[in-house]
């Protein structure tokens, strides 16, 4: 296994990150033609509003009720998943889901794991954790393929490679597998799939994601298109499912709507090609399906999220990306740029509770608020919100305590007395009216660099009277009238 | 795999606009207080005297407390949460009169309408004025299409414009619809699409001077997707987005402007021209 080149240790921080982004203009233009294209397929896939408004709501109090419940339904999954012959386990951190998951290939003293596409796995980085243990692992799903034999990192939670196009993809495959290039995309997964074809037959294990974990039945729900998914978990003699704890539901009827939001809102299909739903490993009559199943449930900083009311909602999110499609900074900077597993809206939302704000502290700032991560989200999440409550937390004076992981990252003395000096400023009339004299009195004073503002703009000039002056001198009949001139105070 | 490759799709369409909120409109008032919005106030002050001209050619009084300052939402998104408290109660303070109050930019009257009750929500008492202040706040182009029902004479010349609807006003106000639904009404002016239309102008307030890279970007492909549409001027109700807008086109030397809604509408029923 070759080693990876981590995007985010080649520069420090989200803006330097984002400024070789924006200097790509072939990166930006992968990104506005995918995601143009990923807009109206979702649109197309909800042509009735009213259809769509009701099973959003309907999406987010299924979540909400799974979550009011979580430990329980936890425990419940557990109960039900180990009565069907499932093996349960439970990992605090990505270093102890490794460990679980590299005990369980000892134990079968395998060398070569296949997986299907899981995030959770990307989360843990899997991948580095075995290759350093001597155990080779494959992405088997074509996009996670391309970006580990790029030795990149996914750049879409749903589409990993979204950030090449079809020309780079073929010259890719020329340089690594040495065949010729071509700018046919079914040649090109041809040729992804021949190679892939041989790891299912060899491999000692395999790896999933799961998409929903259903309690009251002990099922593991995965979608996918490719078919590499049910290769990955029935193929090997061993399926080892990665998931974060908030992917549980209640039971199977809960899981109908979910589903239709999920494929729906992620690539607009009314249904993913394959929906698989595992519920043990072969049974003595079967003649396939792999001998043990297990699934490690990782909390991973998501019991944090969940401790608070507010920040829970976080945990509704069931990864169909749509708030990434949608997002006018992502699809300007492209995944790499935040640095980690999550891009997009939801990264920003969920990261600080994974690895802390000291490590993104930028996340919650990396964004014009304008929301159309929170009109498109399915279960709807109140992103806007939950970035605005990040900021609080991220500007906290340390001491104070926080609900975040490393709240208090961005706190700066300088900038609470700026807004404490704005809050003078705003709440005194005296002040603010004596601020509006000097400004517009002596506006040609404005300096022509007023810092980070005047990169994008001219300098913004003041008016030569402000409004409270036109206003006062209007309504009390000086200024030019066409209605009454009482009024004011 | 299919969904790795996807061509071009040319004047993709964004995020469908969120529904409507309802509201019931009362009877148009005698008075009403005008909010002006600081940034109205110190760069766009023309915009809010215009503000003040349509109201009181529909009869209405205008007050103008000058006590007022900013609605707090700068301080409320950067993420300073008691200084935008401070701000707000002093605004609540003023605003308290029992009247209608008319604000000529949708995201500061979103603030009053959707956000105070987050800042005061451990506060009972003040929570009542809070929903009072709520239940009298209009953006302007909504307080003249809804409760005046204004029926104007459109007495300008014809022309082309491009319409460009703050996001959290969208959202918050729904001052696309308004504004749409009032510019159809005037028989001279032509609305133009433009690419991407509903997609945020990189403005969001600090986020212009924390991210100036990303939002130069947002800022850039905006005023060229407004002058792609060959409209003589583009047209907005937000004070923020304006002064990112026009302070862009002028650092890119362009000649194209945008001005604020309410000197465009004072301008095409009034036929007062000004330089």
């Amino acid at each position: 296994m070759n080693q990876r080149i981590p995007v985010t240790e080649l520069t420090s921080s989200f803006r330097e990150r984002a400024t070789c982004a924006l200097d790509d203009s072939q990166l930006r233009t992968n990104f506005r033609t995918a995601m143009d294209s990923l807009m109206q397929k979702r649109a197309d896939a909800f042509p009735d509003e009213d259809e769509r408004e009701s099973l959003r709501e309907l999406g987010n109090r299924i979540k909400a009720r799974a979550l009011s419940q979580l430990p329980d339904l936890l425990e419940q999954l557990e109960e039900n998943l180990t009565a069907n012959g499932v093996k349960v386990h439970w990992a605090e951190t990505t270093e102890e889901a490794n460990e679980i998951v590299h005990s369980i290939i000892e134990a079968r003293q395998g060398t070569q794991v296949v997986k299907g596409k899981s995030m959770v796995s990307e989360e843990m980085e899997m991948n580095d954790y075995l290759a350093d243990r001597g155990i080779e692992c494959l992405e088997s799903d074509m996009g996670e393929y391309i970006v580990q034999l790029d030795h990149e990192k996914p750049s879409h939670i749903i589409m990993p490679a979204i950030h090449k196009n079809r020309r780079q993809v073929s010259k890719l495959f020329h340089d690594k597998l040495g065949v010729d290039e071509t700018d046919d995309v079914n040649e090109l997964i041809q040729i992804g799939r021949r190679t892939l074809r041989r790891k299912f037959m060899e491999a000692d294990v395999g790896v999933s994601g799961v998409n929903f974990a259903i309690a009251e039945t002990g099922t593991l729900l995965l979608v996918e298109n490719e078919g590499n998914g049910r290769m990955s978990t029935t193929a090997p003699p061993v399926h080892v499912a990665v998931t974060g704890i908030e992917k549980v539901v209640q039971n199977l009827r809960d899981v109908v709507p979910l589903l239709s939001l999920l494929t729906r809102s992620a690539l607009g299909q009314p249904i993913t090609t394959y929906v698989n739903m595992i519920s043990s490993p072969r049974k003595p009559d079967e003649l396939d399906g792999p001998e043990e199943v297990h699934l490690v449930l990782l909390d991973n900083g998501r019991s944090g999220a969940f401790a608070d009311a507010q920040l829970r909602q976080t945990l509704n999110c069931i990864r169909c990306g749509a708030c990434i499609n949608h997002c006018p900074v992502y699809v300007r900077v492209g995944g790499h740029t935040y640095g980690e597993v999550y891009p997009g809206p939801i990264g920003k939302i969920i990261t600080p509770h994974m690895v802390g704000l000291h490590k993104v502290p930028d996340h919650p700032s990396a964004s014009s608020l304008c929301g159309a991560c929170g009109d498109v989200c399915p279960v709807k999440i109140p992103i806007p919100e939950m970035l605005q409550r990040l900021r609080q937390e991220n500007v906290k004076k340390p001491s104070e305590g926080s609900k975040v992981k490393d709240g208090g990252a961005k706190y700066s003395a300088k900038e609470k007395l700026v807004w404490r000096l704005w809050q003078t400023l705003n709440t005194s009339s005296l002040f603010y009216r004596l601020f509006l004299w000097g400004a517009t009195r002596f506006r040609k004073l404005t300096p022509g660099n007023v810092g980070p503002w005047t990169e994008n703009h001219t300098a913004p000039v003041p008016a030569k009277r402000s409004l409270h002056d036109l206003a006062r001198d209007h309504l009390s009949g000086h200024g030019r009238s066409n209605g009454p001139t009482k009024g004011g105070q | 795999m299919s969904e790795l490759f996807y061509d071009a799709a040319p004047n993709a369409t964004r995020v469908a606009p969120p529904r409507p909120t309802e509201r019931d409109y009362p009877d148009k008032p005698q008075e009403v207080i005008l909010f002006g919005t600081c940034v109205v106030d110190l760069f766009f002050p023309e915009a809010g005297l215009d503000a003040i001209r349509l109201l009181e050619r529909e009869g209405i009084r205008v007050q103008y407390p000058q006590a007022q300052s900013c609605c707090g939402q700068p301080a409320w998104t950067s993420g300073y949460a008691d200084e935008a408290r401070g701000v707000a109660r002093a605004q609540l303070d003023i605003l308290d009169a029992g009247i209608p109050v008319v604000v000529p930019s949708g995201s500061c009257a979103g603030m009053f309408r959707q956000h105070y009750r987050e800042l005061f929500a451990e506060e009972p008492e003040t929570l009542k004025r809070v929903e009072s202040l709520e239940a009298r706040t209009f953006e302007l182009t909504e307080f003249l299409l809804k409760v005046c029902k204004v029926q104007w004479q459109d007495v300008g010349e014809p022309t082309r414009i491009a319409l460009h609807t703050s996001c959290s006003a969208r959202r918050e106000m729904n001052t696309h619809l308004h504004a749409r639904e009032l510019l159809s009404t005037l028989s001279n002016v032509e609305r133009i699409n433009h690419d991407h239309e509903s997609e945020c102008c990189g403005f969001g307030g600090t986020f212009s001077v924390r991210m100036p890279e990303v939002s130069g970007a947002m800022v850039r492909d905006k005023t060229r997707s407004l002058m792609d549409t060959g409209a003589d001027e583009m047209v907005t109700a937000d004070g923020g987005c304006l002064l990112n807008i026009n302070g862009s086109l002028d650092k890119q030397k362009q000649a194209f402007r945008g001005r604020h809604l309410a000197s465009f509408l004072w301008e095409r029923v009034s036929g007062e021209v000004k330089a």
